[in-house]
Formats: C-alpha cells, structure tokens, sequence
C-alpha cells in the first residue's frame, strides 16, 4: 500500500516511516505543508497521515485544499489536540479520521489500513458478508455460522458487522467504540472486550475453527483461520 | 508629569471651571434683573417729577404768559438740585435755563427724550438727561428735564458687584477644585500604586477603600471583588498543577524503575518484552491521566461551549447503560436504567456521555455490597421541570458525610478506593462537565449506598425551536 506522511517532526516522522515499511508498506515523507500538499495532489496515494500543526500550510488547510481540487485521498490527520472539538474540526475539514498524540502504533496502522480499504464512493455495498462458514445478511440482519442461525443482540450484529467489513485486518477498542457505538471518550473500563468476548461465545463457542482472534496489543481480528 | 500639570488635567479641576463658569452666568442674570427694574423705578420716579414740574410752570404760564414763565424758570435755574429747563423762542435762541447746549434739532420732538446736554455753569459736559419737551404758542419751545447720573451711578454701582462677586466666586471655586481634585487625585494614586504593587505580583494586595460609599469606593470595591476571584483562580491553579505534578511523578517514578529494573537484570528477551509491554501499559495510564485532566481544565474554562448542539440525553443515558452492562454483568450486578423519553438538552454529547460513564464506571468499582461482589445499580434519566435530572444509585458503602466534598476534588481518592486501578478524576470530571453546562452534580444517601444526582438545564424548546419542528409542520 502507498502511503504519504506528512509531518514536520523528524524522529516522530522517521519512527512512522521505519514502522508502517516493516509492515510491508511504500511509505513517502514530506517535512512542511506546501511539499505535502504537492505529493498528494500527484495522487497514487492510497492513504495520507497528515499531522495538523505544519509549517508553511496548516493540516486542516492542506486538506481542505486537497477536498477543493476533487483529491478524494483518504486522510488520517494526527494532532496533539486531543479533545472532541478538535476532531470534529479536523473531520469537518476533510479528513477521513481522527487520532491524537501520542498515539499506539499498533492504533494507527489499524486505522490506516482500515481507511484504504474503504469502497470507493458510488460502488455498490456488499449485502452479504462471508467468511468461512460465517454469514451475516446486513438486509435481514441474520447471522448463521456453518446454516445453524445464531441469535445477536442489535449491538452485538453491529459489532459483528464492523468486523467482517474488516475481515483480515485489526480493529482496535478504540475503533469499535467510535464505529459500533459512536462514542470518542475513554470508557475507562474494558467494556469493549467485555462486548467482543460475549460475541465470541455465540459465534466461536459451539465451532471447531475459532473466528474471531484477540491480537494482543493491539485489538481484534475476524478471519477463516483455515484459508 | 508635574503636580500642577496633573491637577489642571484631573476632572475635578474641570469640572470646577465648568461651575465657576455657569455660577457666574447666574450671578450676572440676577444683577441684570436688578439693575433693569432698579433703572425703570428710577426712570419712572424722573418722570413723575418732571410732569410735576411741568405743572408748576403751565399754572405760571397761564397766569402771565411766556414772559411769567420766563422769570420763573430764571429763578427755579438758579435754585441747586438736578431739575433741567430751557426755554427758547421761535428762532430757537434761549430766553431762560440751565441748559446752554442740545443736540440739534431735540426740542422738535415734543414729548419725553433721552438726550445729552451740557449746563450752563459748564461744570460737566456731555450728561445724558430725561426731559420733555413742550412746544407754546407764538414758535415757544419748553424742555423740563432731569439729569440721568444717578441712573448712571447706579448701573456702575451694579457692575461692580457683579465683578467683586465674579472674583470671590473664581476665588471660592479655585479653592474647591484645588480640594477636591486633590482628595481625589490622591486616591487615585493611591489606587494606581496598589495596582501597581499587584501587577509587580502580590495578589494579596486590595485597593483602598476610603469607607464613603462614593463612586470611588464603589469601584474599589468591585475591582477588590474581581482580585479576590482572580486570587482564588490562581490558586486553584497552583493547587491543581502541585496536584498533576504529585500525581504523575509517582506513576513516571514507578516507570522508571521497572524500566532500570528490567535494565540491571541480564533477563531474556521475553522477560525484556515484558517489562516493555509494561512500560507501555503504564505510559497509557499516564495518557489517560494527562487526558482527563485536560478534559476538566478545559470544561472548566468554558474552551468547549462552541461545539454544543441540541441532542438526547435518554439516548446517551441509554446509550452508555448498555455499554456498561456486560461490565456489570461479568462483575455480578444487576444494573437497571429508566429513561423517560424527550430529554433534549443544548451540549457537548460526548462530554456529558464520558460523565455519565464515569458515575457508572464508578457505581461498578465502588458499588458493591460491603465491598464484595456484586449488587444493584439503577439508572434513572427524567425531567424535573426545566431540568434533566440523570441518578446513577448503588448499593455499596456509600460515601460518609464529612467525604462528600472532598471526593469532588481532582485525585482524591478515600481509603478502600486507593488499591483499585483509578486516578481519582472521575467524580471532578462530571462536575466540571455539569457545570460547563450550566448543571450540578450532588452526592446523596441511597441507604444504604451511594445515590450520584446529577441535574442539567433541559433544552427550552420557546427559547430555540429546533430546526425539525419547522419540518414536521409542513
């Protein structure tokens, strides 16, 4: 995956870039706003980190640059501000999500990749979701696991269906928390995994192959471990 | 800046000259007044004695004609005082009086005129006089007059006055202003040396108050009164950021030693990765600290009263409820939620929902019977009036008395509650969340347990009808 990070700090620069290539991404680096906003309005880009406080061109500013000139790029904007206003600023202004510093990188990299893979727009939603022997029908809200129905509480088929729509790919607690239930504050407690492992119990407990995994450090994944 | 500069620039000193200048105004209005009805008594007196003059004479005339009249007026010129007569004949040449010079052409004007002369004894020159004029038979011409220098004397005696008076006023004024501007400049000063001595750093320091009750001490006071609000802000915030250094030191401290810790052993790499992965886990619990207390700074001073909007408190009430509940579930309590519908209110959704789960979060920590496991937690969101009021009930320990204050305190933490994992912000956190918006949050007995209330001004849909209203009408 190409991505375009566009932050003036060196060392915080410099760790991005080392970290997102051992996860086996092609990662470009631009030091001010003016350089950021030329590289990715050559497009090519599959997501953007940009970091809101720049020289030269300001984040929001840059953004709101690329939005004018049709440059549909998903934008992942990393800010020191970390209070509600702030992102809903940041998110006004064009950006696709939002995370503060100082941010977990396993945190990051899940929000990265969870921004490329996004439809691009006008393709048609998927109105089924598979994996493995799992299926849930977003249009009648039925779940079955190997043509047995499982029972899920609202909450619980919404959890699910963020989960499948991110099949193979790590969704932090954080994630969940803004997807599933729209909440952006710290819940304090583990409620999140109190909430997965419920889930688990339906559609893992009475299966061989477990589907739903804990990736340590960082979040969950829902994958066919058999494939 | 001279002392003097300084007194002619100070209000009072205009203010003193505005005065001067108006009481002088009135001064010179009443001593006209007097001097014209003094001049228009005397005038009349003049008239009344030349008419009786005149008589005296017409009765001579008609006893002997003009030459009777001639001898009388002869003897009345010589006798003192300052009756005026002139008779003349039909060439205008003077047969007998005390006049010797008129203006020409006065003795055409039959009837009373104001006019000078000049007497016949030339002691003066150039009087002014009242007189009538009488024209006789045969060309004859007849003036009584009387001379004018008592009018005279009298309009000088009243400008006089008035300029004895004009220099007493200025003198008396002069002294008011000199006193006033002095007792208030010096006030002033004393004020501007008092701010002076507060900017250089003593916030102890209070204006002078002089105990009059006048304008001055009025402003005093209120400025006094927003130094004290200031001092006490001040120290808040001293008090907070000895707290937040306190309170961090101690998780960094203990960071850092298991990081030197893990350092002095010749551990394997797993135990390496496991100090690591601890040393993270802590630096996240400093984040959150560090987050929280950013969150009650700045609900405290008003920095997210822009992004408020209209929304459902039940919903959030509900909302977070049913984020909890597993929690609740796994933890052995029962926890219950009662939402009446329609709890609009104006405000930040997710501050208000980081309370709420704070006050949840801590009914499932604290809210347990006798510290054990378990229990019941009961949820309740409705309206009182123009309020929203949302109860978070437990039935654990509950908090005595003398602590209920205490708890709203950023870090405290009571004892039993300290070898939890916590930071102590949450209750300042929902306080300060309330009060952003205009609420409150009281601790009250559930007996037993502990009963959070938690009141917040509910939207008035008279003052802002919200946009959808417009829609549901059409």
């Amino acid at each position: 995956m190409r991505i375009l990070i566009i932050e003036d700090d060196r060392d915080a620069a410099a760790y991005l870039v080392k970290a997102l290539r051992e996860a086996g991404h092609s990662v470009d680096h631009a030091a001010d706003g003016v350089s950021g906003y030329d590289l990715a309005h050559e497009g090519g880009y599959e997501v953007a980190v940009v970091d809101r406080m720049l020289p030269k061109m300001d984040g929001l500013s840059l953004i709101s640059a690329l939005r004018a000139q049709k440059n549909e790029t998903p934008v992942l904007i990393l800010s020191a501000l970390g209070q509600v206003d702030d992102r809903v600023k940041g998110l006004r202004a064009g950006g696709d999500d939002y995370l503060a510093k100082p941010y977990a990188f396993s945190e990051l990299l899940a929000r990265v990749e969870a921004l490329a893979r996004r439809r691009p727009k006008g393709a048609p939603e998927e109105t089924v979701y598979r994996l493995g022997d799992l299926m849930l029908d977003r249009l009648s809200h039925k779940v079955t696991r190997a043509g047995e129905e499982i029972t899920l509480q609202p909450r619980e088929f919404r959890l699910l269906e963020y989960l499948m729509q991110n099949a193979g790919k790590v969704v932090t607690r954080t994630m969940l928390l803004e997807h599933v239930w729209d909440y952006h504050f710290d819940p304090q407690t583990n409620v999140i995994d109190v909430h997965v492992s419920r889930l688990r119990a339906k559609i893992d407990r009475d299966f061989d192959a477990p589907l739903l995994h804990t990736v340590r450090g960082a979040g969950y994944m829902i994958r066919d471990g058999a494939r | 800046m001279t002392a003097l500069a300084k007194l002619f620039r100070a209000t009072a000193f205009k203010l003193t000259l505005a005065i001067l200048g108006l009481s002088a105004l009135g001064a010179g209005l009443v001593l006209g007044i007097v001097a014209w009805q003094v001049i228009k008594l005397v005038d009349e007196e003049t008239k009344q004695t030349i008419e009786a003059e005149a008589n005296g004479l017409a009765e001579q005339y008609e006893l002997g004609g003009v030459r009777r009249l001639d001898s009388a007026i002869e003897a009345r010129s010589r006798e003192p005082g300052s009756t005026l007569y002139l008779l003349t004949n039909s060439a205008g040449e003077p047969l007998a009086g005390n006049i010797s010079q008129l203006p020409p052409g006065v003795l055409d004007h039959v009837g009373f005129v104001d006019t000078t002369y000049e007497a016949t004894d030339a002691s003066t020159a150039g009087r002014r006089a009242l007189a009538r004029i009488f024209a006789l038979p045969g060309g004859f011409h007849l003036l009584v007059g009387h001379d004018l220098s008592d009018r005279a004397r009298i309009g000088a005696v009243m400008v006089r006055a008035l300029a004895t008076s004009l220099i007493f006023l200025a003198g008396l004024a002069a002294l008011g202003a000199l006193f006033v501007a002095r007792r208030v400049l010096r006030r002033i000063d004393a004020m501007n040396s008092s701010a002076r001595a507060i900017m250089a750093g003593d916030l102890s320091q209070r204006l002078p108050v002089s105990g009059s009750g006048d304008e001055l001490d009025r402003l005093a006071l209120g400025l006094n009164e927003m130094l004290a609000r200031i001092a006490d802000l001040m120290m808040g915030l001293r008090e907070v950021s000895d707290n937040i250094a306190h309170d961090l030191r101690t998780p960094l401290t203990r960071l850092r030693n298991h990081v030197e810790e893990a350092l002095r052993q010749d551990a394997d790499p797993s135990a390496y990765r496991a100090a690591l992965e601890r040393t993270i886990e802590e630096s996240d619990g400093l984040i959150r600290i560090f987050d929280a207390l950013l969150m009650i700074a700045r609900a405290e001073a008003g920095a997210d009263r822009a992004g408020m909007s209209a929304f459902d408190v039940g919903g959030v009430v509900t909302g977070v409820t049913e984020l909890y509940e597993p929690v609740a579930e796994e933890k052995g309590f029962e926890m219950t939620v009662a939402v009446s519908p329609g709890l609009t209110m104006t405000g930040n959704r997710e501050l208000i929902g980081q309370a709420i789960a704070n006050l949840i979060d801590n009914a499932l920590k604290y809210g347990a019977a006798n510290l054990g496991r378990g229990g019941r937690v009961h949820v309740v969101a409705r309206r009182e009036g123009s309020q929203i009021v949302i109860e978070v009930a437990d039935h654990g320990s509950g908090i005595s008395n003398a602590d209920r204050q205490r708890v709203f305190d950023r870090f405290v933490r009571l004892e039993g509650a300290r070898s939890r994992p916590g930071s102590g912000l949450g209750l300042s956190l929902a306080a300060a969340v309330a009060r952003l918006h205009g609420g409150t949050v009281r601790l009250e007995d559930n007996a037993p347990g502990l009963k959070v209330v938690v009141t917040l001004p509910a939207r008035d849909p008279a003052l802002a009808p919200p946009p959808a209203q417009a829609q549901a009408a059409e």
